[in-house]
């Protein structure tokens, strides 16, 4: 079984619309959005929840009013400045590290799981689907990126699928990491404009340090075209193999407007038939089944 | 005075496009895994300084291989082998209970380099920006270090990273109010959503820009009218501006008109903030 990631390094520049549309081309594949902080592959999947997990990702320090003696050891010991001036512990900052709980001199404090998200397994028109929601403003996104990953490897083993679709999350921190650890291979989607080339130079370092296979597209390649020469002789002196260049059609906002991927509402297309050869090449590349 | 603002495509372009069209303006660049703003200002860069964060160091003469250091750590990054104790600096969020719950005070902390600050000058504006190193996981460390050098007398505008979750949350905190930039498809409403989620919980007022008004439907404006959610501005979608921006050009440079419309945006936040 074969895993590959999409990546950007930032967000908006067309990752999820070409998940989706990998997911709907994909015969034999298991599809997982660990873009756990905004998902979004839903939307154009309508995934059909099968089974809904609880996430507790993190831990939260929880004060007895009643027994606390005013001393303020939590506070002057807490490095998150989760301990406000009255004595409340203030759940959005505190990162579950316990330290109030020892120095409490009267065992005032608890540690308690908290709900940091829901895990989802799913299932869609196209094969199933392993998704997630992280809780508004909670940490640990890394943790629920490998829990939505865990579910999505035990979906493909029992379905017998051969490759798992990944839809990532912007930047180049911990959710990232998370999201390419022992995959086959990644797609970069960049955009021809001087910072996404800057975002790209950046994710494929982090790919070079763990030992990932990259692949890149550019997506509204005709924005800017001496911008997209740039990343394809980037790409070349750097052996990156460089997949497909996809045009700006304003089909693919349509297509999320009316809740599809571009290759299924408008598969006639430049951006669709551009699309689908990518997939072709990427899937030969990666050894599976393709149509 | 401070703003913050988020969320969708090319967010970056508005915070600068703001930043050049206000006087006496620093501008933070807190999206430290991916820092674009400075690609569209071309400063000139006055000051870099590493940024750490500290972590244990085990003197193995005081150290009685008890483990009570490895039990108690909430994120495993101490490690107690039978000989040995391992420090996964990547891991530690330098809460400092290890050293705290040590039996005979064997630890110590070092510093663990996980990126750079940069302060920079364009025009008029004062720069601050942070880089994530490759292969370091936590942005949160670097954020707060960007953000020890806010200047409280000039007008502040921060760029927030995407997403909600613990780099967002660092870098609105304290905010007077937060700007969403979205744009009018369903990916912009879903997420735009989410992040007032975030804002209402930490009690920090918002309003809305629409990032390329025209393209896919109308779902953002009807949401924001029901919800009495005030939108702020509209940025049309035009070929001209993301051209522009492609050349890491601010489409305010090429399109002076714009100058006025942020000035009259930041002033109606002002009144707003005031109330």
């Amino acid at each position: 079984m074969k895993q590959l990631t999409i990546l950007s390094g930032k967000g908006g520049t067309g990752k999820t619309t070409i998940a989706a549309s990998f997911a709907v081309l994909a015969k034999n594949a298991v599809v997982a959005d660990c873009d756990v902080d905004a998902p979004d592959l839903h939307m154009l999947l309508h995934p059909e929840v099968i089974d809904t997990q609880e996430f507790r990702g993190s831990k939260v320090a929880v004060l007895d009013k009643t027994k606390c003696t005013q001393c303020g050891l939590c506070k002057e010991r807490c490095k998150f400045g989760a301990i406000n001036a009255d004595l409340n512990v203030e759940a959005i900052s505190c990162e579950g590290c316990n330290v109030c709980v020892v120095v409490c001199p009267v065992h005032a404090i608890i540690l308690a799981e908290r709900h940091s998200g829901s895990a989802y397994i799913s299932k869609t028109n196209y094969g199933f689907m392993a998704h997630a929601l992280l809780a508004p403003g909670e940490s640990n996104s890394g943790k629920l990126v490998t829990l939505v990953r865990q579910n999505a490897k035990i979906l493909a083993e029992n379905k017998n699928c051969d490759l798992i679709i990944i839809d990532g999350s912007p930047g180049v921190g911990c959710p990232v990491m998370a999201s390419i650890t022992g995959v086959d291979a990644a797609l970069v989607v960049a955009e021809p404009t001087l910072s996404g080339i800057h975002d790209l130079e950046r994710v494929l370092k982090l790919l070079k340090h763990f030992n990932v296979v990259p692949f890149v597209c550019v997506n509204m390649y005709d924005v800017n075209t001496n911008n997209a020469n740039r990343i394809l002789s980037f790409c070349n002196e750097n052996r990156v193999e460089v997949v497909g260049n996809i045009p700006f059609n304003s089909d693919v906002t349509k297509a999320m407007v009316n809740g599809k991927a571009v290759v299924e509402y408008s598969p006639e297309s430049n951006v669709a038939e551009e699309i689908a050869c990518m997939w072709k090449k990427i899937s030969s590349l990666l050894n599976c089944a393709v149509e | 005075m401070l703003l913050v603002e988020k969320a969708g495509l090319e967010k970056t372009s508005v915070a600068v496009n703001m930043a050049l069209s206000l006087d006496n303006v620093q501008l933070i660049d807190c999206d430290v895994e991916e820092p674009n703003a400075y690609l569209l200002l071309h400063p000139k860069l006055e000051k870099t300084e590493s940024v750490y964060t500290e972590v244990p160091v085990v003197n193995r003469e005081l150290c009685t291989n008890c483990g009570e250091c490895s039990k108690f750590c909430q994120y495993h990054a101490i490690f107690t082998t039978a000989d040995k104790i391992l420090v996964f600096p990547e891991l530690c969020h330098s809460c400092g209970g290890c050293a705290l719950v040590c039996p005979t005070m064997a630890i110590t902390w070092e510093k663990h380099r996980i990126g750079v600050l940069k302060s920079a000058s364009a025009e008029d504006i004062e720069l601050v920006y942070g880089e994530l190193e490759i292969g370091k996981p936590m942005a949160v460390p670097i954020i707060k270090a960007v953000k020890k050098y806010l200047k409280q007398d000039l007008n502040i505008i921060l760029d927030s990273p995407p997403g909600t979750s613990c780099p967002f949350v660092e870098t609105v905190r304290g905010s007077d109010f937060c700007i969403l930039v979205t744009e009018p498809t369903p990916f912009g409403l879903h997420d735009l959503k989410i992040a007032i989620q975030v804002l209402k919980t930490l009690g920090i007022p918002f309003g809305v820009v629409i990032n390329r008004a025209g393209v896919g439907d109308t779902k953002v404006y009807d949401y924001c009218k029901e919800d009495g959610i005030r939108i702020l501005m509209e940025i049309p979608y035009q070929r001209k501006i993301a051209e522009l921006y492609s050349q890491g050009i601010p489409f305010s440079l090429e399109m002076p008109e714009w100058n006025e419309k942020f000035q009259v945006l930041y002033e109606e936040i002002r009144m707003l903030v005031k109330k």
